[in-house]
């Protein structure tokens, strides 16, 4: 038994909404779809370009960290805090980097000690004739290294020079593999970290972290500067080299898929308004005679802008849902790597979901109100 | 008898087309009036204006000692509400509404839902079993029927009704026009617009447009029973004679006015013959 007014609108919305499945069923696609689109798109456009930095990652290190001043070395500890004052997703590879003068056979050579398993991460573009070195007596040395001594994969090559204590050492080392990269590192010769550190005494020092962060334009500067205000002791630089023309694809990137976004958003507008300006032409009629009976035109408006509403919002949860399937779908066959759930993007889909449904029911929706009852219920 | 409605010179303009010209009709409290004539005479447009669902180009209408013309949108939105009971030929229900919410939608905009009471309104029309039917679930004469519970539920003074029984058969037609008597005898004032003599002949007053112009006007015998009362019982029993009028004298639009066809007596023949 219905007993007042309140229960009665429940009972008519819900009716409405029920009774008329097949026509709900279209309109409610409609506007789901419409939401899937705008979030799936706006979930790409938020990921791409945080996905395009990872791709970036590829050209290696865009960020260094130096003792402040260039004055001392880093120690090992740093290492640690600059991974503990990162965010763990951002971090493609942290690589300490430690470089001796040697000599091999009279020659003077740069050393470079490294922990090669995060060199890779943070240098994938290292093209290596041969294998990185797989204990402590091998190495690896640049191509300009290897064409001026014509020494190759498998040669032994001495190393000597003095450690920490001025006194000297010498160790003989056999060459795993040739690194060719087109830069400077050519010319360097490249071990352990703690082949050198055995080999100098000296445990502990850094002279560079490179750092591969999977962030891109003013993340990664913003980062930089986090980490200067939070190691005062460390000094963070971007690799410039790197990381401008990143910017640059990423900005243009990122204008495109906005580009995209918004024709796509405006063709999507335009067919949830269609479709919601159809459902509410179909029933002028309804309007019509409600106003017959008596209703004003702001409550007949006011009761299918309602009726808009919650189909807005239960389009917009159900084209959500689907958005980000799609988004997690494509993100998944272009990146090969699931983007994560932007969960937090469903609320302001469903806003405007129901925006947009409400917007497009209210032009014909209140011509239909304000016109006079007569002509609606004669079909003009 | 005191007027419930008093229309003065009223001319309703569609662009290039003059539906209504220059009407001038009094309806007192409690009259059935019919309203006939060819299609596109201007009988749905008086009804329109009348039942403030439209309004006229020019003149005035008075309803209950109310002009019309001075009222905005929102009142006559109002006095529709309060005094107006509209039944149409296309019923008009909202489809997805069932009989009985369809009737307390007219309760809802009027005041406060009351299930009991549009429950009976209902069991009025003889429809107390189909209350939970959906309109596309009942045949035209039901839905009629809930069409008139719903005009009823809110006890307007002036019922009008646009071809209540174009669309139903005959059984159907006898039922509605019952319903009609019995409201009438109640004291309802109700005006009928239709083209079918039989329908006409229950009317106590019948007037024919033309071409938007009133050309006849014909006061007979008030209608005092159903057609399950002995009277009235429509084309075959008509409970008046149609005297002869002029064709050419009736051409007028003012009652009262020099050359208006005042009839006192109709059968349905002869309103066959003038409308």
């Amino acid at each position: 038994m219905i007993r007042s007014n309140r229960a009665f609108l429940a009972r008519m919305l819900l009716s409405s909404l029920l009774r008329r499945r097949s026509r709900l069923l279209v309109a409610l696609l409609g506007v789901a779809l419409g939401a899937a689109v705008l979030l799936g798109l706006v979930t790409l456009c938020y990921d791409i370009p945080r996905q395009m930095s990872r791709e970036f990652r590829s050209y290696g290190a865009n960020m260094v960290f130096v003792k402040k001043g260039g004055a001392g070395r880093l120690q090992a500890e740093d290492l640690r805090k600059v991974e503990a004052a990162l965010s763990k997703d951002a971090v493609v590879g942290l690589s300490p980097f430690r470089y001796e003068s040697v000599r091999s056979r009279m020659l003077p050579y740069t050393a470079v000690g490294a922990v090669f398993a995060d060199a890779q991460k943070t240098s994938p573009y290292w093209r290596i004739n041969g294998e990185y070195p797989r204990n402590d007596s091998e190495i690896l040395i640049g191509e300009d290294v290897s064409a001026a001594t014509g020494l190759g994969v498998g040669s032994p090559m001495p190393i000597d020079g003095r450690n920490s204590s001025a006194e000297r050492y010498e160790r003989e080392m056999t060459i795993s593999g040739v690194v060719a990269t087109g830069g400077v590192e050519d010319g360097f010769v490249f071990m352990n970290l703690s082949a050198m550190e055995d080999m100098t005494g000296e445990t502990g020092a850094l002279d560079l972290i490179e750092g591969s962060l999977a962030l891109g334009g003013e993340d990664l500067a913003a980062a930089a500067a986090d980490l200067r205000a939070a190691l005062p002791e460390i000094d963070a630089r971007l690799v410039a080299r790197v990381t401008s023309p990143e910017e640059r694809v990423l900005s243009k990137l990122a204008a495109l898929v906005y580009l995209v976004t918004a024709v796509v958003l405006s063709l999507t507008m335009i067919c949830v308004a269609t479709t919601m300006m159809t459902v509410v032409i179909e029933r002028r009629r309804e309007i019509g005679l409600k106003k017959a009976l008596g209703a004003g035109a702001g409550r007949v408006a006011g009761e299918f802008l309602a009726e808009g509403l919650i189909l807005g919002v239960a389009g917009g949860l159900l084209g959500s849902l689907g958005g980000l399937i799609f988004a997690r779908l494509v993100s998944q066959s272009v990146f090969g790597r699931p983007l994560d759930w932007e969960f937090h993007l469903v609320p302001l889909t469903i806003l405007v979901s129901a925006l947009v449904t409400v917007l497009a029911s209210l032009i014909p929706v209140s011509r239909a109100a304000e016109a006079e009852p007569a002509l609606v219920l004669r079909g003009e | 008898m005191s007027n419930l409605m008093e229309i003065e010179n009223v001319s309703k303009i569609y662009g290039p087309l003059k539906a209504l010209s220059g009407v001038t009709l009094s309806v007192p409290q409690g009259q059935w009036l019919a309203v006939m004539g060819p299609s596109g005479s201007g009988k749905s447009t008086l009804m329109n204006i009348i039942g403030c669902l439209d309004t006229p180009s020019s003149g005035e209408v008075f309803l209950d000692g109310v002009r019309l013309s001075e009222l905005s949108p929102g009142e006559l939105t109002a006095i529709r509400r309060e005094a107006v009971g509209l039944i149409f030929q296309q019923f008009h229900l909202i489809s997805h509404l069932t009989a009985l919410e369809n009737v307390m939608a007219a309760q809802f905009y009027h005041s406060m839902v009351d299930e009991r009471e549009a429950s009976e309104a209902l069991e009025g029309v003889g429809l107390a079993e189909r209350a939970g039917h959906l309109p596309s679930q009942l045949s035209g004469g039901e839905q009629q029927r809930v069409c008139i519970a719903r005009a009823l539920i809110n006890h307007p003074k002036l019922i009008l009704a646009d071809e209540p029984t174009g669309n139903l058969d005959e059984l159907n037609e006898k039922l509605v026009m019952d319903i009609l008597h019995k409201l009438h005898r109640e004291g309802a004032t109700i005006v009928v617009v239709t083209h079918a003599p039989e329908v006409a002949a229950h009317a106590g007053r019948v007037i024919v447009l033309e071409h938007g112009r009133l050309v006849s006007d014909s006061v007979g015998e008030a209608p005092s029973g159903g057609a399950g009362e002995g009277e009235g019982e429509g084309a075959d029993d008509p409970k008046a004679d149609f005297s002869e009028a002029d064709g050419e004298a009736a051409v007028l639009n003012r009652p009262g006015e020099e050359g208006l066809e005042k009839n006192t007596d109709f059968s349905p023949e002869e309103i066959r013959a003038r409308s």
